[in-house]
């Protein structure tokens, strides 16, 4: 009998946890999203997260939606000194600390971000709306990652090369002439800047013919990004053709590597 | 009357059309001689550049001081880049002209070597000056070359467009005098032979092209499409295509293109034909909504490289584009971070699907590593770094160095003010082998007036 009595015991402390426990997320899901935010995303969460550690003086940048270096080591200086595990992850947990501890007002703060300027986070009135989430959910984050070593402008007239060389071409095929871009960076017969590479006399038809100033679009963008992050497709190329319109007998003397579309790629 | 107005109309309309011909023609000239111009300037340039090399390795040679050759080496090494910023400005791509561009570049790498060194506790060696010697022979012959290109420009005016409209159309053959001085000058830089320079100047080439660490017996064209199905998770609804890699390549490979009608896939991949390992794929499909967030997609991702027998894979990047999320992993053998062994997985956050992988530098750079226990403590390593640095973490790493070593060090990052720094300290010798400053996120200017 007082066998049972405690197994009943144990059971009723189970559910009273799992039902606080429930509760608990319930709380912490109408802040945050239920995500785990790590180091390299984007998003209303980020933005949301940034504004909550500046509340809280642990973020001094630039509410941006971008989690980069400064936001990681301000979340880990709030989990040091809050007491939790220190892994620079905004789990359940840290995220429903946070919420505890500091007051967002999701409104205001974009409201900054959409006029430019660094929101400070002084949460003018604690409510929360989570209807607002989803009207105010097509703004952008007002910054974004680029590959290491590369400017978004740098992309941009990469993007521009790209289209201008190759928009007929499969996104591989489009994936391999920014590679070759990146490949003629790291060696010592061509220049060794983006633009330098790109404007180079003679070495792009695209850019003799003016096709680089058509406006690029998105899938081009992303070839480039594949590029950059290390995605070759061809296999070393330095140089590049289309066998129906080259003219000139050296190109085809070149050791050939590879097909991709149209185009066949060398050294 | 009415012919009469129509002669004096035809008559101001001929003037008119005529003068506008004129004016165009004029503005075709004036652009013509501006590119040309540019032209001019960057072979000019480019001679009085290889006249101060030439005049710089020969003072070198005489230089016997640490206090003066440094300095000297340096603008060895400056005027390297100069004069490779100048070939670069010349129509020249189309023209077989790598040689001289080698040769530049080889006298950059040793110079910046040597100058950087402690020459007063290691003076150059009795082969490093017999290097320099023959760089500066070498060098000589090629400012004799580009002198003589340049006296024939200068007496018969030959132009730079001429060069440009030969190459563009495929007559290089044809008699153009710029064209043939610079093959003369390409064949003298192609005259040296790089391993007569000793083992300093092979080190800063690249190495291993050929994953010759990769292991396994070679695989079919049949084996080849079953792997690639498997890692891109293709079913039997796919069309595929199988094609093995051109002559020139320096390794053998099976490019394995897919496309699934019913789901709208297409996805490229090679596999090396040794081992039949996956060198890189992309899964080219949109993804325009995002279902997990960046943490779970990098779970994926660990899982993905699990399941297909990558081991001890550590993560250390993790970025979001859009709706995709890019990770960078590398091997961590007993903690300690192979950088050189990285591979990257491109993750779609709509379900989670892995539409992207780029294992070559981990191929061609994975094997067994016998690491050498640190002499620095880190405790030692700490006191290396400059001391405004706040250090927030800190771990033993593998990393390639200038010189393209493998050496252990202490990685350390740390901030300075709100910048992030990852600091390398080797782990034997104490030297700060590489500091890199991490780029904050970048502003949007889509929005910018």
């Amino acid at each position: 009998m007082e066998k049972r009595k405690t197994q009943l015991k144990q059971l009723l402390i189970f559910c009273l946890c799992i039902l606080f426990s429930w509760n608990f997320q319930l709380n912490t899901a109408e802040a945050f999203s239920g995500q785990v935010i790590q180091k390299g995303a984007i998003g209303d969460d980020v933005i949301e997260l940034q504004s909550r550690l500046q509340y809280l003086g642990y973020f001094k940048g630039k509410v941006n939606g971008v989690f980069g270096w400064s936001t990681y080591w301000a979340l880990r200086n709030f989990q040091s000194a809050f007491g939790m595990p220190i892994d620079g992850l905004a789990g359940g947990s840290t995220k429903a600390k946070l919420v505890q501890a500091s007051k967002y007002n999701e409104q205001t703060v974009k409201r900054a971000i959409n006029h430019g300027a660094n929101p400070s986070n002084n949460a003018g009135n604690g409510t929360r709306r989570t209807a607002a989430r989803q009207t105010n959910s097509n703004l952008k984050p007002t910054e974004a990652n680029t590959p290491k070593g590369f400017s978004q402008n740098d992309i941009q007239l990469m993007a521009n090369a790209v289209y201008g060389e190759s928009r007929g071409e499969p996104f591989t095929g489009q994936v391999a002439v920014a590679a070759v871009i990146v490949n003629r960076l790291s060696s010592s017969n061509f220049p060794n800047s983006v633009s330098g590479v790109i404007f180079q006399p003679g070495a792009f038809t695209a850019v003799a013919d003016g096709q680089i100033w058509l406006t690029p679009n998105e899938k081009a963008k992303k070839a480039v990004i594949d590029a950059l992050n290390g995605w070759d497709p061809t296999g070393n190329a330095l140089y590049y053709f289309n066998p129906e319109t080259a003219t000139s007998p050296w190109i085809w003397g070149r050791p050939q590597i590879k097909r991709i579309g149209k185009h066949i790629f060398c050294k | 009357m009415l012919r009469g107005i129509l002669i004096v109309f035809l008559a101001i309309a001929a003037t008119g059309v005529g003068y506008w011909g004129y004016q165009e023609h004029k503005e075709k000239n004036a652009i013509l001689l501006n590119a040309e111009n540019n032209y001019q300037r960057a072979f000019h340039d480019l001679s009085y550049q290889m006249d101060l090399l030439h005049d710089k390795i020969g003072t070198t040679l005489a230089m016997n001081s640490r206090q003066s050759l440094s300095p000297a080496l340096t603008e060895v090494w400056r005027i390297t880049s100069q004069a490779h910023g100048d070939v670069g400005q010349l129509p020249l791509t189309l023209l077989p002209f790598n040689k001289t561009e080698d040769f530049l570049a080889n006298v950059g790498n040793f110079s910046y070597k040597t100058a950087i060194r402690d020459l007063d506790k290691k003076p150059l060696t009795k082969n490093e000056y017999e290097s320099l010697r023959k760089l500066y022979t070498k060098s000589g012959d090629i400012q004799n070359e580009l002198r003589k290109v340049q006296y024939l420009v200068l007496k018969n005016n030959l132009r730079w467009m001429d060069v440009e409209l030969a190459l563009a159309s495929g007559k290089e053959s044809t008699d153009n005098k710029i064209i043939d001085g610079f093959k003369t000058v390409e064949k003298t830089a192609s005259g040296y032979d790089e391993k007569d320079l000793g083992p300093t100047f092979s080190n800063l080439q690249i190495k291993d092209e050929n994953f010759k660490n990769v292991k396994g017996k070679k695989i079919s064209e049949n084996e080849a499409a079953a792997i690639a199905k498997k890692y891109m998770k293709f079913d039997g609804n796919s069309k595929l295509k199988v094609t093995e890699n051109g002559k020139g390549s320096d390794y053998g490979f099976y490019s394995v293109s897919l496309k699934n009608k019913r789901s709208g896939e297409e996805g490229s991949m090679d596999i090396t034909k040794k081992g039949g390992y996956p060198i890189w794929f992309i899964n080219s499909r949109e993804v325009t909504k995002e279902n997990i967030s960046l943490n779970e997609a990098g779970t994926k991702a660990a899982a993905f490289l699990s399941e297909n027998g990558f081991k001890n894979m550590d993560m250390f990047e993790s970025n979001q584009y859009d709706h995709i999320g890019v990770f960078n992993f590398v091997t961590a053998q007993n903690q300690i971070r192979i950088y050189p062994e990285s591979l990257k997985i491109k993750v779609a956050m709509d379900n989670g699907n892995i539409i992207g992988f780029s294992a070559e530098d981990y191929l061609k750079s994975h094997h067994e590593r016998k690491l050498p226990s640190p002499v620095l403590s880190k405790v030692d390593a700490r006191k290396k770094v400059n001391p405004h640095l706040k250090i927030m973490e800190e771990r033993l790493s593998v990393i390639l160095n200038d010189l393209n070593q493998e050496v252990l060090c202490y990685e350390l990052l740390g901030t300075l003010g709100e910048d992030t720094y990852r600091i390398f300290i080797n782990a034997q010798t104490g030297i700060e082998e590489d500091v890199e400053k991490y780029k904050n996120a970048e502003s949007v200017y889509q929005d910018v007036l």
